[in-house]
């Protein structure tokens, strides 16, 4: 059991968290702007699929990782607009246009990356890592976190910013105002469809942030239907969370965790089924419910209905 | 007093909705400094002429001008830009938001919000109007009182010049009556044109400068601000009466209108002596922001209709809800003619003849995807001869039902099997009352089930409880915020407050009203 | 549909007309999606007349492919029943992946004891008996705490699915795992030993049961009180405890029924198209299953061609994808695209009032302002 608490043990634990929470952190984040304006993200996956398969690209043709990143943004950008438009604006029906996302994304991604790679999967080089001096000289952390690429650094900060715009800025107070009583937005005089709009847009970004991290950073290639749930998994971390970036936080690291503990255990040679430990974030989560249900702490929140794109 | 020019006119205005013609050709001018009461009955097109002012809807024709400048106010967006600003009965204010950001709420004014200056803003705000606001109070746990001042503050707030009352007294306790009137006061000292609707006829000549009647779409009649300083009051409530409701003055004596002059004194009913309902030191827990029911007693007998009367927030609801079966007893014990059934469902006490005529009439009082004959049978789902022992549906059987119950509670519907959603306010009431006082009920217990309706069904629906108590032997719980309805039917009158009945009163004799208001006057209990 | 006193039939000329811009509607969305699906192929260098008559050829019209089209449509159609019973009541259940595996695993686990144990239609009928119970045994902790708690139902079916279909891998990788062969998987039984086949075809039995339950769905939702117990709840939460509506049984128990259907799917395709279940299999009907049953507007009726639809497109879609060599991904891409089609088809057939959210409750608002 002293593997456990070994040095590298934990630092491949970490680093492994760190690569499998920060595409889930990015698209947290989102889903948690575009939730807190009313917007249930159903497309998520679909944003973070062609985020993931624009930012290979970018990243191959443009040769540098930040290309790529960009290149997820504006990916992840582009398709939401389109749900923005027809959701937000136009008010389609959210589910049946969300899932359809989903589907166009992962067919399109597969059969173009087919068409353009045929059976082979090219590599990407690692991105450059930016070793705090000094600090990251400590044993364990400081190799797993304070040596990752500025991306990482660049999620960190989000967390904090999108703290700040939910709670003071105007576009914010917007924003949960949109969410809360679209009714009261509307009669201070703000319009309520603009709103929501930019949230749903933001969101897009960030999940396609996500996505491009995934392939370009964490694995370095592109697979079809690489992201593999993390879209859901976004939406309901988003949802237990509640706008509480902290919570974001968390969520995405005790994911992440769960999920590079089977390669980590692995690493060190202990044998535990990869399906038991990919149980354990949905396990938590289920005993947390259970808990916290049974002395209602939990307000009636989680059930609160949705205004699905009503005004 | 203002000679100048009208601060708002309204020339020509016309509406029509599908099968009702909500205004016509009214025209109407508002100066500043002054209080403009908008008064008419439930109907009479109040509401609809000031959301047009408001941008909230658009008239079919006619003209707004704003200071002798024609506007097309075409948004509510455009209404706020215009200085129009309206507060509705309810409030259109974020619950989770403090007041402050509420406050601030509204078009953009840069990317941070600057907290620091709004306090400034606001400070200064509250003292021109005098009133004590805590910015950072949670605004859905304010009283209602306070999240309408919340609210007037607001429309100053975004600059609103011309400011709309609609039906503000609706929800306040007395307290805060008066320190609404006080408020209106300064805010016509400020120069505000203040509208305010009501369908109460002594508040609009206690707290208008200037009243326009409007009766069915039309003007009725106006009375300027000498009119109403030089004549008696006995005589200008006459004239009111006269342009509300025209010849039909008879439903006065129904309506909320009535007063003293008017009310016959009730002979008390000699009322037999058997108790069909019995409510022993009952209490059932509070939800958020609710007060909850602490050890409330009292006994019901047959034919008798026993009032609940109380300023809303008292616990009231929770109480009929409890009685009817959607609330736990925590304590105490319900009693049903020597039947216990302090821990029955709804669907028992309903065919033992206990009923609930809800206020929540368009929430949870019916369906609105469903046909107006399946909201009729929606507690008797599953019961013979409408639904078979497997559970099968008999629609003929049902309509057949359907069809006598619209018929004789005058509901009006194009068929039996149109969707509750398509029915006006008044007839959903009609509907509810229809399902909860058919299958001969025992005892029903009636929340605020005038509230909102127009004289001419409002005086039918007492008729019918009143009948059906005297004539029946059907008891019944009133609650109601509406004295005069107490005053009118019932019995004895019971006040809540906090949560606990405080007193009961006879409805007998002279003081009764007086009674009740002083039981009703340590309701308040606020932080002002 | 000509009325009385009609002379000159311009009455049926008009339902005539009628039933063929009905027509239009309903098929305008797929044939615009094909179109755009037909201009990506020429992109890709593939004929799009020879990838759509490959297509519909194989999934409609030779006789191996309607019957495929058949076989693959029975679990479309008993999971869509169970959408449908429980997004009628409001009740979200997300979780049909981990149900649908779960319920699976054990049909398949449990299949060779079975099967061996009793005569061939007992054992098929306790083999459909356990996947119906453990689809919906697996809603129950998910419906117990909303239910009891209100806990919001996306969550924790979305939970549950998780670790559903990892229970059912571990299952599969471990007790119930065939000592017969090297990737993991259960002992398979003969499939001439499982469900029969309709006389002379190859389509299984359970069509007829899958078309049973459409039948029934329909018939309890539309005329029993359970069914108006279950749209009650759907429509108005708040009316239904008014109501006197049992609400938490009625939670549970809808629940319940949603996840068996989704079971009894399961155990339609282990005893009719399998046998066995590999681990890490994961058909994945759901996600697509799910907008079809919106844009059915969760009736029983409408969703069967839908999802006989969707069928032949996954049947023929194989079979046009691999002879056009591209990947099945292109027929995912294709679906999403009639989807999406649909979805704005549907928002031009609603008169301009209704144009808003689809779940928008009709109806009086709670806090209309509507005295005029």
């Amino acid at each position: 059991m002293s593997e456990l608490l070994s040095a590298t043990f934990l630092s491949a634990l970490i680093s492994g968290a760190i690569l499998a929470g920060m595409p889930l952190l990015f698209a947290s984040l989102g889903e948690t702007l575009g939730e807190q304006s009313g917007v249930l993200g159903i497309g998520q996956e679909g944003y973070m699929l062609i985020g993931a398969y624009a930012g290979f690209n970018g990243a191959l043709y443009g040769h540098s990782p930040w290309v790529g990143l960009l290149c997820g943004v504006v990916g992840g950008l582009a398709i939401a607009s389109l749900v923005a438009f027809m959701s937000v604006r136009r008010g389609l029906d959210q589910i049946v246009v969300g899932i359809a996302v989903i589907l166009v994304a992962e067919g399109l991604t597969s059969v173009l990356h087919a068409v353009q790679f045929g059976a082979s999967y090219p590599r990407l080089q690692e991105m450059r890592s930016l070793p705090i001096p000094l600090l990251s000289k400590i044993p364990v952390v400081g190799g797993a976190v304070l040596s990752q690429p500025l991306i990482f650094w660049v999620g960190i900060a989000l967390v904090f910013v999108i703290r700040w715009i939910l709670r003071s800025t105007w576009w914010g107070l917007s924003i949960r105002a949109a969410g809360e009583k679209p009714e009261a937005l509307d009669a201070a005089g703000v319009d309520v469809t603009n709103t929501r709009t930019w949230a749903v847009l933001f969101s897009g970004a960030l999940a396609g942030l996500g996505g491009a991290y995934l392939s370009v950073v964490a694995a370095g290639i592109f697979v079809p239907y690489m992201t593999n749930g993390l879209g859901f998994i976004a939406i309901v971390v988003a949802m237990l969370a509640r706008g509480r970036t902290g919570w974001v936080f968390g969520g995405a690291f005790i994911f992440g965790l769960c999920l590079s503990l089977a390669t980590a255990l692995q690493v060190v040679g202990i044998d535990i089924p990869t399906d038991v430990v990919y149980m354990l974030p949905f396990l938590a989560v289920m005993a947390a419910l259970i808990v916290f249900a049974r002395r209602a702490y939990l307000p009636a929140a989680l059930c609160r209905p949705y205004r699905r794109g009503e005004r | 007093m203002n000679m100048g020019l009208p601060a708002v006119e309204l020339r020509g205005i016309t509406k029509t909705f599908p099968g009702v013609v909500a205004n016509s050709d009214v025209d109407l001018a508002l100066h500043w400094g002054e209080v403009h009461c908008l008064l008419g009955e439930n109907g009479a097109g109040k509401s609809t002429l000031m959301q047009i002012l408001a941008g909230m809807c658009r008239a079919d024709s006619g003209t707004v001008t704003i200071d002798g400048v024609l506007v097309d106010v075409s948004a509510p967006r455009m209404a706020l830009s215009l200085g129009i600003g309206m507060v509705y009965q309810h409030p259109t204010l974020v619950p989770t938001f403090t007041v402050l950001e509420n406050l601030i709420l509204g078009p953009k004014a840069g990317l941070r919000l600057d907290r620091k200056k709004a306090v400034v803003a606001l400070r200064a705000l509250s003292e021109r109007l005098r009133l004590e606001v805590d910015p950072e109070a949670i605004t859905g746990k304010l009283t209602l009182g306070r999240q309408q001042q919340v609210e007037i503050i607001k429309t100053l707030w975004s600059g609103s010049r011309v400011l709309i009352l609609d039906e503000p007294t609706a929800m306040l306790t007395p307290h805060e009556v008066t320190r609404l009137q006080a408020l209106l006061v300064s805010l016509k000292n400020q120069g505000l044109a203040v509208v305010f609707i009501t369908h109460k006829l002594r508040e609009a000549i206690a707290v208008g400068d200037r009243i326009t009647v409007l009766r069915r779409g039309k003007v009725a009649g106006r009375l300027d601000p000498m009119e109403l300083r030089a004549v008696a009051s006995g005589e200008l409530q006459g004239r009111i009466v006269t342009m509300m409701f025209g010849d039909d003055a008879g439903s006065w004596a129904g309506s909320a209108a009535s007063r003293q002059e008017q009310r016959p004194s009730r002979p008390p009913r000699a009322l037999p002596d058997d108790v069909v309902l019995r409510l022993d030191s009952a209490s059932v827990k509070p939800g958020r922001q609710e007060v909850g029911v602490n050890e409330v007693s009292f006994a019901v007998r047959t034919g008798e209709i026993f009032g609940i009367a109380g300023v809303d927030g008292n616990g009231q609801r929770e109480l009929a809800e409890a009685i009817a079966g959607q609330r736990r007893l925590e304590e105490g014990r319900l009693t049903l003619s020597d039947t216990d059934i302090t821990h029955t469902d709804v669907g028992y006490r309903q065919r033992l003849g206990l009923r609930f005529v809800t206020d929540d009439r368009l929430g949870e009082g019916m369906v609105s995807s469903l046909s107006v004959s399946l909201n009729l049978l929606l507690k008797r789902i599953g019961e013979r001869p409408y639904w078979g022992r497997t559970g099968r549906f008999f629609p003929a059987t049902a309509s057949r039902t359907a069809e006598k119950l619209i018929d004789e509670f005058d509901i009006r519907t194009p068929t039996a099997e149109t969707h509750g959603g398509a029915l006006s306010g008044g007839n959903v009431q009609k509907m509810v009352l229809a399902r909860e006082l058919s299958f001969q009920p025992k005892v029903v217990v009636y929340n605020k089930p005038t509230q909102g309706l127009d004289a001419k069904t409002t005086v039918a629906i007492r008729r019918r409880i009143r009948r059906l108590a005297s004539e029946d032997g059907v008891a019944a719980v009133l609650v109601s915020n509406d004295l005069e309805e107490l005053l009118d039917l019932c019995d004895r009158i019971g006040v809540m407050s906090g949560g606990r009945l405080v007193g009961i009163v006879d409805n007998r004799g002279l003081g009764v009203e007086e009674r009740v208001g002083a039981l009703m006057a340590d309701s308040s209990g606020e932080e002002w | 549909m000509s009325r009385p006193g009609d002379v000159t039939g311009a009455g049926a000329r008009r339902a005539g007309g009628e039933a063929v811009r009905e027509g239009v509607r309903q098929l305008g969305p797929i044939v615009a999606a094909l179109l755009v699906g037909a201009i990506i192929l020429a992109i890709l260098g593939r004929n799009p007349l020879a990838f759509y008559s490959d297509l519909f050829r194989a999934g409609l019209v030779s006789s191996n492919g309607w019957q495929a089209m058949l076989t693959r449509l029975a679990p479309l159609l008993l999971i869509s029943m169970g959408y449908i019973v429980a997004f009628r009541a409001g009740l979200w259940n997300i979780g049909g992946d981990g149900q649908f595996l779960l319920a699976a695993a054990f049909v398949a686990g449990l299949s060779p004891a079975v099967m061996g144990a009793l005569p061939r239609a007992g054992g098929l009928i306790v083999l459909g008996l356990v996947g119906f119970v453990v689809g919906g045994a697996w809603t129950l902790l998910s419906s117990y705490l909303r239910a009891w708690f209100g806990v919001n139902e996306i969550i924790t079916t979305v939970m549950m699915s998780f670790i559903g279909i990892n229970l059912a891998n571990l299952l599969i990788k471990g007790p119930w795992r065939s000592a017969e062969t090297t990737v993991p998987q259960t002992d398979p039984v003969p499939l001439k030993e499982l469900l029969p086949h309709l006389g002379g075809t190859t389509i299984h039995v359970g069509i007829v049961l899958a078309a049973a339950a459409v039948i029934v769905v329909w018939y309890v939702l539309d005329h029993t009180s359970a069914g108006i117990r279950l749209t009650v709840l759907g429509a108005n939460p708040r009316a239904a405890l008014h109501a006197g509506l049992k609400v938490r049984r009625l939670i549970m128990t809808t629940f319940f029924f949603s996840g068996a259907f989704i079971g009894l799917a399961a155990a339609v395709e282990i005893l009719g198209v399998w046998g066995y279940m590999r681990a890490d299999w994961n058909p994945k009907f759901g996600l697509a299953l799910f907008a079809l049953v919106f844009l059915a507007r969760l009736r029983p009726g409408a969703i069967v061609p839908l999802a006989a639809f969707y069928a032949i497109l996954e049947i023929g879609g194989h079979e046009a994808a691999r002879k056009a060599s591209l990947d099945y991904d292109f027929v995912i891409f294709l679906i999403g695209l009639i989807l999406l089609f649909m979805a704005v088809s549907l928002y031009f057939r609603l008169p301009a009032e209704q144009r808003a959210g689809h779940l928008k409750r009709v109806g009086a608002r709670l806090h209309s302002r509507r005295a005029p």
